[in-house]
Parts: structure tokens; sequence; C-alpha cells
């Protein structure tokens, strides 16, 4: 059964006279993994932020988790978890006081933290790093920790701006491990990416160029649509005609 | 409630974590309070003297000898002219001339009166000014010997002088370090309220974690308190560190009520950690923050009644000291330490700074968006 956790409609966001999110409309469902894919610039991490209750809209409407982009901000908030481009751990505290400062901002108890993390560490074998400064990790290692930073409140909703930029393809391949795994606790994951073997392991895949949603299907349909082998191809088809380029 | 000690912890952390803010809050007191007292006083020394001395009699003579005598003054120069003497005063070998006028001891002697010229460099004009006044107390001093010689002559109507001696209330000795003291301690504090927050808050903003938080469901309050409370203790804690040296080093042992410096201390801070708070709403990098709190701090501190007083100032700028939480507390740290002045006394002062102290938080609370 579809449920849709996220919606959005006309979701439009202008900077003086730019428009960097132009009318986006899509319903991400529930458990899904939704890829959010675009060239630098195209407006998916606007549009990502004004979900988070990052950013104001400027009109057009959106739900996340049932509640409102505009006014019930706080609402969403406690129900999402929010994995920035920019690494956004402590570098100068320890790993597991990293996890405990996050959670404890959740509202969670110091028992129940205290639990979850020793089995976390266990799971992502970082229990003898438990004391290491973040700023000590490999830049992978950082970024798997980040994530399951982000979701260790069990949100219902995670967002994911380019987690996986500037480390090796075995470590993304790990790091998409722990999101497949989220995804079978029930986690939506709502992904923003430019690698296009990425896409592939998405369930749908929306494609933005300048603003705009110009492609939204499974990949593999999408291949299909554009006549193509692989999403490679199908960006380059969609993205040939953009004019934007910078982030 | 719970989320702010998550917050608090977090912060400590940090804070113990990072050697640069320790050694502010800890050393940095401790150096300014040992060197700026000794160096910084309103005291004129080593005045550079050049004396031009047209007469050569033992008057001048006994007059040269008193002046250079007096401590204050270094003769640096003996010019044949006036005009050599003020190419001195080009060249910087002298501060100050005095030109003592041909026939200086006859018309002394015989009309009982002569003059003398005194001319000062004011380049520098509170060095002008007190070495002006020095020389002008030495010149009387020594008409007044020369008039007691001569009271001995029965033929000599002394005439009588209105002498004047003063008293100094409250700091007797007139020790600049027990006036300067209490004034620098509020400078320290007044720089870890500012520069601490606000810089700590943009660093936030500069790593992105700021955003992490942003995103989860604290509330914009709990944040900002998890921001002010460690600075708000530090603060305190350096005034303690700087009370317990004033009292070992210099014997200043406050003549009020240590309570009552704690008391508006503590209200202090909070107005500074909310001047703080607001830079960092509107700083972007770091580098804006530093520059935007230099200005801030410059403004306080030169308006602030340390350096210069704030009765001589000119009306306008007298309104500008009546929002300035500095100006308040070094005139309540002096009215404490050095006159100690009760809780009726400084009321006033504190209301004033709990005012501005509700003003630039509100401010800054409202300026403090979670969302763009």
């Amino acid at each position: 059964m579809r449920e849709a956790v996220i919606t959005a409609n006309k979701l439009t966001k202008k900077f003086g006279d730019f428009i960097a999110t132009n009318e986006v409309s899509f319903e991400v469902d529930k458990g899904e993994i939704f890829g959010f894919l675009g060239a630098n610039g195209a407006g998916k991490t606007t549009a990502m932020r004004m979900l988070c209750g990052l950013s104001m809209p400027s009109s057009g409407s959106a739900t996340v988790a049932g509640f409102d982009v505009y006014k019930q901000t706080e609402k969403i908030k406690q129900n999402i978890g929010y994995m920035s481009q920019k690494f956004s751990l402590y570098e100068d505290l320890t790993v597991s006081e990293n996890i405990r400062f996050y959670a404890g901002i959740y509202g969670m108890a110091r028992q129940a933290i205290k639990e979850k993390t020793a089995q976390l560490l266990n799971q992502l074998n970082l229990t003898p790093e438990a004391n290491t400064l973040v700023k000590a990790l490999p830049l992978g290692w950082k970024q798997k920790l980040a994530f399951s930073v982000a979701i260790f409140h069990e949100p219902k909703i995670v967002f994911l701006d380019e987690p996986t930029g500037g480390v090796d393809p075995i470590t993304r391949r790990e790091f998409w491990n722990l999101i497949y795994r989220a995804a079978e606790r029930g986690i939506t994951i709502f992904v923003t990416t430019h690698y296009m073997d990425e896409a592939e392991y998405c369930n749908r895949v929306s494609i933005m160029v300048d603003g705009k949603i110009e492609a939204l299907d499974t990949p593999r349909n999408l291949k299909k649509t554009f006549n193509a082998t692989s999403m490679d191809e199908v960006f380059l088809q969609l993205a040939r005609g953009a004019k934007r380029s910078d982030d | 409630m719970k989320q702010l000690s998550f917050l608090l912890e977090k912060e400590f952390r940090q804070v113990f974590r990072n050697p640069a803010i320790l050694r502010s809050v800890l050393i940095m007191p401790i150096i300014q309070l040992l060197i700026f007292p000794f160096a910084a006083n309103y005291e004129v020394k080593n005045v550079l003297l050049s004396i031009v001395d047209h007469d050569h009699s033992s008057y001048s003579q006994k007059f040269i000898s008193k002046i250079t005598a007096s401590g204050y003054f270094i003769l640096t120069d003996y010019s044949p002219s006036y005009n050599k003497a003020l190419e001195a005063i080009e060249s910087d070998k002298a501060d100050l001339v005095i030109e003592i006028p041909k026939n200086f001891e006859k018309d002394l002697v015989k009309e009982t009166k002569s003059s003398m010229l005194l001319a000062v460099n004011a380049v520098n004009g509170a060095k002008a000014n007190l070495g002006g006044a020095y020389a002008a107390n030495i010149i009387r001093d020594f008409n007044q010997e020369i008039r007691l010689d001569w009271m001995t002559f029965p033929a000599f109507n002394a005439i009588p002088t209105i002498e004047i001696t003063s008293s100094n209330w409250y700091n007797p000795t007139m020790n600049y370090k027990d006036f300067m003291v209490p004034g620098i301690l509020v400078t320290l504090l007044t720089m870890i309220g500012t520069f601490l927050t606000s810089l700590n808050i943009v660093q936030e903003k500069e790593s992105g974690t700021i955003e992490q938080i942003n995103v989860s469901p604290i509330s914009k309050t709990t944040f900002i308190l998890g921001k002010l409370i460690p600075f708000w203790i530090m603060g305190l804690i350096t005034l303690t560190i700087g009370l317990l040296i004033a009292r070992l080093f210099y014997q200043i042992v406050p003549v009020g009520n240590i309570a009552l410096i704690y008391l508006f201390a503590m209200v202090f801070l909070l107005a500074l950690l909310g001047i703080g708070l607001l830079i960092s709403t509107y700083a972007e990098t770091q580098t804006q923050a530093t520059f935007v709190g230099f200005f801030v701090m410059m403004v306080f501190m030169l308006l602030g009644g340390l350096y210069t007083s704030i009765d001589s100032m000119p009306e306008w700028a007298k309104w500008i000291t009546k929002v300035n939480p500095v100006a308040y507390f070094i005139e309540v740290m002096r009215m404490i330490v050095l006159k100690g002045s009760g809780f009726a006394d400084i009321k006033y002062h504190l209301l004033a700074v709990l005012g501005l102290a509700v003003v630039f938080n509100t401010w800054a609370i409202l300026n403090y968006h979670k969302r763009s």
C-alpha cells in the first residue's frame, strides 16, 4: 500500500530574480529510497532545505511526515534526520560524544543513548575508536558515522545531501549498504547525488535541470523512456540543455 | 531542559579541549593585570626640557637647578636663542622650552617682578598639558621661595598669597594602580563576553554544524542558553582571578561589598554576551565577527571612562556612554572598590545595565533564525 510521507506541490524558492527551485511537484512513499538528481546548481539542495525547514519557500506547498513546511517546521524536525553536504559532526569531540550530543538534542534519554551507542559502534566496527576525536577519522568513516548519527533517533525520513562526496567507490558501496539497512527498517530515504551509479540504487529517481524536475520514474523506466543503457546516458540527454553550471 | 544539559556538556568539553580559550580566560587576565597598570598611567615623567637662558645670573641658575631637580624634566638642550630652542622641539629633542629673559635677576630684585616664557610642544597633548602644569607649579614655588628670602628685609612688603592645598578623597595617594586595575578588569570581562561568544557561534556557522542544530527540534532559546551559560561562567572565573591578583599584587581590597561586585558582573556579562550573540547573528565568518567585535570594543573602551573622564566629554558623547555597559561597570567598580559604595548607590547603574542586557539579548534572539 502506498503512503506518501513527502508531498511537494509547485514548491518554489526565489532569491531575488533568481529562481533556484521552480514549481517542483512530487511525492515520496514510505520506506522508499528516493533519488534527487541534478547537476551542480540545479536546485536540489534548495528544495531539500525547504523540506527540512531550513529555508522558507517562496510559493507552492509541501508536507513532510504529514506536517506543513510553512507552519509546522518544529514538528517536521522531530520526525526527520538530516545529513548535509558539509560534514557536520564536531571535529573536536570524540565519536561517542558526538553521538551522545546529537541524540541528546533530539530528546533521547541518557540510558537509551548509552545502550544504543554501544550497539551502533559495534555495528560500524568503531568500538575501538569510541574515544577518538572525530577529526582523526578518515573521511569515509566520518560519513558513515554522520549518517548513523542522522538516523540514531529513529526518524521517519532521512534527508541526505550529497552524502558520498569525495570518497572512493568501495566506501560508497559500504555507505549504500547502510542506506539499504535503514530503508529495510522503514526509514524513508531522500538522497541527492550527482553520481549516476548511485541513482541505480534508488527505487525512484527525479532529475532536476535548471530548477525544474524534468523526469521522475524508476531507473529502469527512465532508461526505457530515454532509450539508454545507463542512468549516465539518461542524465546526459536531459542535462545537455542546462544553462546553469555553478552551485 | 534535558536538551540544555547535553548542550552544556558539549560546550564545556569543547572549551576544555581548546587551549586558546583556556589561555584567554585564565592567562590573559594575569598578564594584562600584571603589566598594564605599571605601563599605562596618567603620570607624565621624562619631559624633555630646553632652556634658553639670556640672563646667566645666580637666580636663573638657581631656577634651572630647581626645575631639573624636580624629577619630571630632563634637560636635553641649552640653546642660545629661542629660535634655536624651537629647532630642538622640531627635531624632537625637547618637549618644552623655558626662556629666561635678559635682566631676569635685576628686574626681580629692583622691581620685584619679572617674566618668563614657557612654550610647549602640543603634539602629545597629555604630555604637553601636564608638563606645562608641572613647570608652572615649579615656577610658582620658586617665586614663593625668593619672596620668603626677602621677608627679612623690612622694606619689603610681602603680598599675602593664597595657597591651595588639596586632598584626594577615596584614593589619598592618587595611586593610579588603584584607579586602573578595576578598570582593566572590566575590559577583560568585555573581551570575553563579546569575542568568545560571537566567535564560538560563527565558528559553528563556518563548520556547518549549526545547520545540523537548526534542523533538530531544539528550541532557539535552549540553543542560545547553551551558548551563553558557559561563557557567563567563564567571565565570572576571570573576574575572580582578577580580584585575587588585585589583592595579592596591588593590595587592592575592595572597600565595599565583594558580593555586590559579583552581582553587578553577572548582569554586566549578560549584556555583553547579548552583544556577542547579536554580532554572531549578523556575521557569516569569523573574520567579520572579529572586525565588528573590535569596532564595538573600541567604542565601548574609548567611551567607557577608563582612559578619559566621561564628565569632560561633549553632550553627544555622554549620550553614547548611556548605552555603554562598560561605562557603567567601570564606574561601579571604582565606586565599590575605592569608595565602598553600597547597593543604594549603584542601583540605577544596575537597572540600566539590566535594561541593556534585555535589549541586546532580545534583539539577538529575534535576529537568530533557524530558517532562512
